[in-house]
């Protein structure tokens, strides 16, 4: 035996090394749902981590501070021009913004209404990705931020692209970081326009694709994939990437998915921190029926027409129940457009004042409110029209006609419409508060 | 001493100083770590591979290679999210392997090398996608241009790499 053994030590060693290594992955793999094996190898991957990420953070760290240093104190051509481009980017952007912001108050009123809870992102941190797994087949990532900074397992991560993934791993200052494009990452979506919902997974290539989308479907290349909120780890709306190539065969489709995030190439992410969750506001609405709402904030028939007027007068096409107005660029923390009540109802305590009357002899429909809750949520929303110049461009965006959902009554009424003045009317909507860190609010 | 194929001249046998043998390894896992996120093309890349396959060839050892295997490829390991063992193993095989070769062969040669180092690639690479799939469960699909392209790109940056690190071996 020792004979033996001695002839064939270096076999015997390789044999017992690679056996030994079988048994602890096949406990890890057995065990892989259960926070044992989590414990059992972090040791390991404690000390791996901690012995490669302080290089990394320090290359990191110079490569940003030299960067820095040229950026800010030496190469500053163009800088003005660049600053009033961005001024004038601002400008729009704020006007924008009112928009958008009347559009969010509208749809979570109507959220309260039917009793939906809704996400906001409430806090993030700024964190710098240092380091990658080194294997194609692992695809996370490694941020600077950790527990001491208030890191948890679980928290999504996010780019200012779009998703990125989920943190998985939390030591004191470093945090491992799943991919949206590992294969063994899952994410709920749902589609823009078609509002057709989906599994986004990735495959080992690294492709994302969207998961179980049965072939008879209409999805089409180009349209905008979503967070549906479905997964509970990234607040809905978030934006995710952009349909790819469709293949047909089979009972599913595939679809590939374009991530909206540079995935490869990622330098800065946020970690959402804190999500608040707003609950309705149950006491608020009950005592009022949705029916009420809607008559009071509809325009009223004046006492005695009026001349028509020159602007602001609308046609609302059969009804006022309108689907949502899609705003491209879905800023975190805004409401997922959903099926509103139409653009043109005004802030709450706002009495609407109709510049014009509504003719003689028509007559006024109001839908009933009853229909209010049964408004498919799979409804194409319909496009947005583009901003126009200008705050009457604004106005102009706020009390657009919108397409009819299927099912309610038409009516073909003509409504003088308002001219809105959302800036003067609307109260302003509840935005994140500052990160208490300093670093960036959504 | 175990049969050769090569003149006693060429059977040197080399160590390493702990510093080159704990810090070349670590730099080479950081490489593989850090540079793909710059340089997208570095994943077809494993540094890591290559310095288990130069250290067991240098070293002529089968015991020390597989431990330098082992040790390698479970550090690996420990960056990805994945169960440790899968790079372990693959290279605990490969470490034996090389150093087993590096007995027997004249492993100085750039035309020996490469072959070697793409060898060792596809069999590194074989047995990784085994026991991922097999074990692990992943969905991985084997695409043979794909791994011989890489064999041949690892093998050609192994051979710049060993010339490089052929100034740090000490004669045992």
């Amino acid at each position: 035996m020792d004979t033996f053994i001695g002839r064939y030590r270096n076999v015997s060693i390789l044999a017992a090394a690679v056996f030994l290594q079988l048994i602890g992955l096949a406990y890890q793999v057995k065990k892989q749902t259960s926070k044992d094996s989590e414990e059992s190898s972090r040791l390991l991957r404690v000390w791996a981590i901690s012995a490669i990420t302080p290089l990394e953070k320090g290359i990191v760290r110079l490569q940003t501070g030299t960067g820095n240093l040229w950026h800010n104190y030496v190469y500053l051509r163009g800088v003005r021009q660049e600053n009033r481009d961005l001024q004038e980017k601002l400008q729009k952007l704020q006007l924008e913004q009112v928009r958008l912001q009347q559009d969010a108050t509208q749809a979570r009123r109507l959220q309260s209404l039917l009793g939906f809870k809704e996400q906001f992102i409430d806090q993030t941190i700024a964190a710098q990705v240092i380091g990658s797994s080194g294997s194609e087949q692992s695809r996370v990532v490694y941020i600077d931020k950790g527990s001491t900074d208030g890191i948890k397992e679980g928290m999504p991560v996010i780019s200012a692209e779009g998703i990125v993934g989920k943190v998985i791993l939390v030591q004191s200052s470093v945090s491992q970081v799943l991919l949206i494009n590992d294969q063994t990452s899952g994410v709920g979506t749902i589609l823009e326009q078609s509002r057709l919902q989906g599994v986004l997974k990735g495959r080992a290539s690294g492709q994302l694709v969207l998961d179980k989308v049965m072939s008879e479907e209409d999805v089409k290349t180009g349209e905008r994939v979503l967070t549906s909120g479905g997964d509970q780890i990234f607040p809905k709306g978030l934006p995710v990437g952009t349909i790819g190539e469709v293949k047909r065969g089979g009972e599913f489709l595939q679809v590939q998915v374009k991530p909206a995030a540079a995935l490869n190439h990622l330098e800065e992410v946020l970690v959402i921190t804190k999500k608040r969750e707003r609950e309705p506001d149950k006491a608020a609405v009950s005592s009022m029926r949705a029916a009420d709402i809607l008559a009071q904030r509809l325009p009223q028939v004046p006492d005695k027409p009026a001349e028509p007027a020159k602007t602001g007068s609308q046609t609302i096409g059969s009804t006022n129940l309108t689907k949502p107005a899609t705003a491209g660029g879905m800023a975190p923390g805004v409401a997922q457009p959903k099926p509103t009540i139409g653009a043109s109802v005004p802030s709450p305590g706002t009495q609407p004042k109709p510049i014009a009357p509504v003719p003689t002899g028509t007559t006024q429909t109001t839908t009933h409110p009853a229909t209010l809750g049964s408004v498919p949520l799979t409804t194409k929303p319909v496009q947005s029209r583009p901003l126009q110049n200008g705050a009457s461009g604004n106005a102009q965006a706020t009390s657009q006609p919108k397409a009819t959902p299927a099912g309610t009554a038409p009516a073909a009424t003509t409504v003088k419409k308002p001219a809105a003045q959302p800036a003067q009317t609307t109260p302003p909507i509840q935005t994140a508060p500052q990160s208490d860190t300093g670093d960036t609010p959504q | 001493m175990a049969v050769s194929y090569t003149s006693r001249e060429q059977i040197e046998v080399y160590r390493f100083s702990w510093p080159v043998a704990i810090l070349i390894p670590l730099l080479a896992i950081f490489l593989q770590a850090f540079l793909p996120l710059r340089f997208s093309f570095f994943s077809i890349f494993d540094l890591p591979l290559l310095i288990v396959i130069f250290f067991a060839m240098a070293r002529r050892s089968q015991v020390a290679g597989l431990m330098t295997g082992a040790v390698i490829g479970l550090l690996q390991d420990s960056l990805t999210h994945h169960p440790l063992g899968v790079y372990g193993i693959a290279k605990t095989v490969v470490g034996y392997g090389a150093s087993s070769l590096g007995v027997k062969l004249d492993v100085e040669s750039v035309g020996t090398r490469l072959l070697v180092t793409s060898g060792f690639y596809v069999v590194h690479q074989i047995i990784y996608f085994t026991i991922a799939r097999l074990l692990v469960g992943l969905d991985l699909h084997w695409v043979w241009s794909r791994e011989l392209i890489a064999a041949v790109a690892n093998a050609v940056v192994g051979v710049l790499l060993f010339t490089l690190m052929d100034r740090l071996k000490e004669r045992a």
